[in-house]
């Protein structure tokens, strides 16, 4: 009987060391962060964001402009870079292959630009056979550009034989100079 | 000028024996007519009521028939200051003159000249030539003519008078009616202009205000065609002078230096609309009636044989430049040159005999004529500039071309066998590409 009291007494204090406990837990329970601190962290990862973002704009607002730098050199270096010719020859030379490799990445590149190739001959001939023979140099690269795959309807072509020398002289290095092919996109 | 113009002209003496000429002597050697040129004195006129204005026509009407005759290369034009006599004291007509006093300067002919002018607009204008060896007095006139017209008519009276003196001598009259078309960059561009045979009267035709080149005349004289990039690319033009109408080729590719049918409304030209450069047979108005050449490479340049049975033109089909002949009822090609490694710009004679071209030979470019059988090759122009396009006169007796000589390239002519070779006009610009009309009479 006694026994059972006492079983009875622990009970009773266990439930209330328990609700005890449960109270001291409650109370001993860790405070809650303040509000101001927990905004100043909100409010410095965000300037990170931002930040970052930012640079992100620039970096990309760079490479951009980079692009569209290296766009234009190629774009110039499309118009600028002329291919030459052998006297009276319509023939593509090694250096103009070359060159014309070039070219045909970059209009595999830029799948919007037509071009008008221009052929050019040296003073030397009379104005009709120069004209045919620009002709034929004009036809020379667009071949060329054809087969490595541009699509011969962005390729057209004309001859101004030697009617618009690059070099007015009268020597062979302006004779040299004059014996081109000049690409222009339209 | 022309519709104003009413020009008489009477045949003041009749020739009882017009063979003597032939049958004496020939004046112009055959083989090569400008070798000996004949000597002939051509004093001032004699005017007939010698006011200001007939004394003027009379130094200028000599100075100009000297000058005319001299431009064919068969005279030489003796200096006035040697003349023993004064016809405008003596007279003008075969009894006043004293032969053995132009016999004595060297004179083997002589022209004397009479004028009048009565009122402001009205030119009389008598014109002799005397054979002076003529051992008969009787056989000394040659030609007797006198021309009655307006004042600003001289010039004609004198073209006039020439062509019956170069038709004695060489049974054609010549040229003096002629005209030249030409390229020039007055204006700054290249455009077709046009002169007198003599250089005078200089017009500009094209107002493209781009590239123009390749003049050429249809053989009545009424229509010039010629290649120009007015948009854009080379194209052909047909403009009717009189009209001003003009008609275009503008196939894709190039259309390119046009050449007439002689007789004929039609043309060939080089169009490269199939991919490569051919020569076609078109209508005056640019419809292609037939392709003429099929070869890969350049087909340009054609010159059509005066009989219209062939076409000479030049081909890269050897490698560079070379002319060939096409024959239009066999549809054969023929090689002409074989002379140099670059020879273009063939010109048909109108004889039919020859062609002349220009050629690069050790770095110079030269005119050339060879025999259209490819015999008889003989060089025209050497070591003076470059030299090209040459053109012949209608009467076959001379050759008018570009040369660099004097720096820049200007207008020059020579005698068909490259002798007395001389600039033909001085203006601004370049000039090149002469073409020499037909005879177109009036």
């Amino acid at each position: 009987m006694f026994k059972r009291v006492l079983i009875s007494v622990l009970l009773v204090m266990v439930v209330f060391g328990l609700m005890f406990t449960a109270a001291c837990k409650k109370k001993v329970e860790p405070p809650a962060p303040p509000a101001q601190q927990e905004a100043t962290k909100d409010a410095s990862a965000a300037d990170d964001a931002a930040k970052k973002a930012a640079e992100e704009e620039a970096a990309k607002r760079r490479a951009l402009e980079e692009a569209e730098a290296a766009k234009r050199a190629a774009r110039e270096a499309f118009m600028n870079e002329d291919i030459n010719f052998d006297f009276d020859k319509s023939a593509l030379r090694e250096d103009a292959t070359e060159i014309l490799k070039k070219k045909a990445a970059f209009l595999k590149d830029n799948a919007d630009v037509n071009v008008m190739i221009e052929g050019h001959c040296d003073e030397r001939g009379t104005a009709e056979y120069n004209i045919a023979l620009g002709e034929k140099r004009a036809k020379s690269a667009k071949n060329f550009l054809v087969d490595s795959g541009v699509d011969a309807g962005r390729l057209n072509t004309v001859s101004y034989g030697k009617e618009k020398p690059l070099d007015e002289g009268k020597t062979e290095e302006a004779w040299a100079k004059n014996r081109r092919a000049h690409f222009v996109i339209q | 000028m022309f519709k104003k113009f009413i020009l008489s002209c009477f045949i003041l003496f009749l020739f009882t024996n017009t063979g003597i000429c032939r049958t004496d002597y020939d004046y112009v050697n055959i083989s090569n007519p400008f070798l000996k040129k004949i000597p002939i004195a051509i004093p001032v006129f004699k005017a007939m009521y010698e006011t200001e204005i007939e004394n003027q026509i009379a130094t200028e009407g000599a100075n100009l028939l000297s000058d005319t005759l001299e431009f064919t290369g068969y005279f030489k034009i003796l200096n006035r200051e040697g003349f023993l006599e004064d016809i405008r004291k003596i007279g003008t007509t075969g009894q006043n003159i004293h032969f053995q006093n132009w016999i004595s300067v060297g004179a083997e002919m002589l022209v004397t000249g009479l004028l009048s002018v009565k009122d402001e607009n009205s030119l009389e204008l008598e014109l002799r030539l005397f054979d002076t060896l003529k051992v008969n007095d009787n056989d000394k006139l040659l030609i007797g003519k006198r021309y009655s017209g307006g004042k600003n008519d001289l010039r004609k009276m004198i073209h006039r008078f020439c062509s019956e003196i170069l038709f004695l001598l060489t049974k054609s009259y010549g040229y003096f009616d002629t005209k030249m078309a030409f390229i020039s960059t007055a204006s700054g561009k290249k455009e077709v202009y046009m002169c007198d045979f003599d250089g005078q009267n200089i017009e500009q035709i094209t107002r493209n205000n781009s590239i123009t080149i390749s003049p050429s005349w249809s053989s009545d004289g009424a229509w010039i065609a010629y290649t120009s990039y007015y948009k854009g690319k080379p194209d052909i033009y047909i403009l009717n002078l009189k009209e001003k109408r003009v008609t275009n080729v503008t196939e894709k590719g190039s259309n390119l230096s046009p050449a007439w049918f002689p007789g004929r409304f039609a043309l060939a030209a080089s169009m490269s609309f199939s991919g490569d450069s051919e020569i076609y047979l078109l209508t005056g108005t640019g419809k292609i009636i037939k392709k003429l050449t099929n070869n890969l490479g350049v087909d340009v340049s054609p010159s059509f044989s005066p009989d219209g049975k062939k076409i000479a033109f030049v081909s890269d089909r050897a490698g560079g430049p070379q002319i060939y002949i096409f024959d239009l009822s066999s549809e054969n090609t023929e090689r002409l040159t074989f002379q140099g490694k670059y020879n273009t710009s063939p010109n048909w004679s109108p004889k039919g005999d020859k062609i002349a071209y220009s050629g690069i030979d050790n770095g110079e470019m030269n005119i050339y004529v060879i025999g259209s059988d490819g015999k008889g090759l003989t060089q025209l122009t050497s070591s003076q500039g470059k030299n090209e396009y040459p053109s012949w006169s209608p009467d076959g007796s001379l050759i008018a071309f570009n040369s660099t000589r004097e720096g820049i390239s200007r207008i020059y002519v020579m005698t068909a066998y490259g002798t007395d070779q001389r600039r033909l006009l001085t203006m601004p610009g370049e000039q090149t590409s002469p073409s020499w009309s037909p005879r177109v009479g009036d």
